[in-house]
């Protein structure tokens, strides 16, 4: 349902924004009951996520962790809920275990529905400029990640 | 260097398209300095300070040989990049894809519960 799209409204800032064919409530939903978050967040093929605890409170903790099914490599990360108004805005911390961003980040979700159309904006604000220029220069760019991909081809070519 | 400063001065090592130019001709072999810079309308002190960028990345590294110092390629180290490259490329992207089609199931679920 539409294209994603990703802004920099401020210099540690990164906001991606995705329209979705359903109401809100559904979409708050999805990001915030682990059986539902579990099912879709789950990142490239082979992919699970056997750990994702969420206690969705303000103050409250989450847990996500993220295992490749085939070699076992695990990605974790988690946070603090900050901000809850269901269905429209969730605002949470997020650290990941093996850190390839300096830092905390703050995550705010916003959902506006417009005949039961959902536009949800998920904006990702970085302790610094230089944190939030990493994790651009780490691919969200399309550009910059198709001269890495064919980079990493041809290392795989001449191994 | 402690890890996650090390990932955060490789994708920073990354970030130039020279850097990148460099990394890809090195991946067909090590060579030396002059010969790097040659492709590049570059001075070879200018080559110099990418190459001291893309060694404190532990990008690349210096053969042995005394006068030539060949540079070579660290596979390893860019490998384990361009794994967190793609991780979260393809996070985003599958993601909302899966998240189109739980959301049909849910909206069917309501609907059923509605009647």
């Amino acid at each position: 349902m539409g294209d994603l799209k990703v802004a920099t409204p401020s210099d540690r800032e990164i906001a991606i924004t995705r329209v979705f064919d359903a109401p809100r409530k559904l979409v708050f939903d999805a990001h915030t009951k682990p059986e539902l978050v579990r099912r879709w967040l789950l990142g490239p093929p082979g992919w699970s996520m056997p750990v994702c605890e969420i206690d969705l409170r303000v103050g409250g903790k989450y847990r996500w962790v993220w295992r490749h099914d085939r070699d076992g490599t695990q990605m974790g990360m988690g946070g603090v809920y900050r901000e809850i108004a269901a269905p429209e805005r969730l605002v949470a911390t997020e650290r990941f275990d093996e850190a390839w961003y300096p830092g905390e980040a703050l995550n705010t979700l916003v959902l506006v529905e417009q005949g039961g159309r959902t536009t949800l904006t998920q904006t990702m604000r970085y302790e610094s400029r230089a944190a939030r220029d990493g994790v651009l220069k780490s691919g969200m760019e399309k550009g910059l990640t198709a001269s890495y991909d064919r980079l990493a081809e041809l290392l795989a070519s001449t191994r | 260097m402690h890890s996650p400063d090390r990932l955060d001065a490789t994708f920073a090592a990354l970030a130039d398209p020279t850097r990148r130019a460099i990394l890809a001709r090195l991946a067909s072999g090590q060579a030396s300095v002059t010969e790097l810079a040659q492709p590049f309308a570059m001075s070879q002190p200018a080559i110099s300070k990418h190459l001291k960028v893309l060694e404190r990345a532990g990008l690349i590294s210096r053969g042995r040989e005394a006068q030539r110092r060949p540079r070579r390629l660290e596979a390893k180290r860019l490998g384990e990049a361009t794994r967190w490259l793609e991780r979260y490329r393809r996070l985003w992207e599958g993601n909302y894809r899966r998240l189109d089609a739980l959301l049909e199931e849910l909206k069917a679920q309501e609907k059923k519960w509605e009647t």
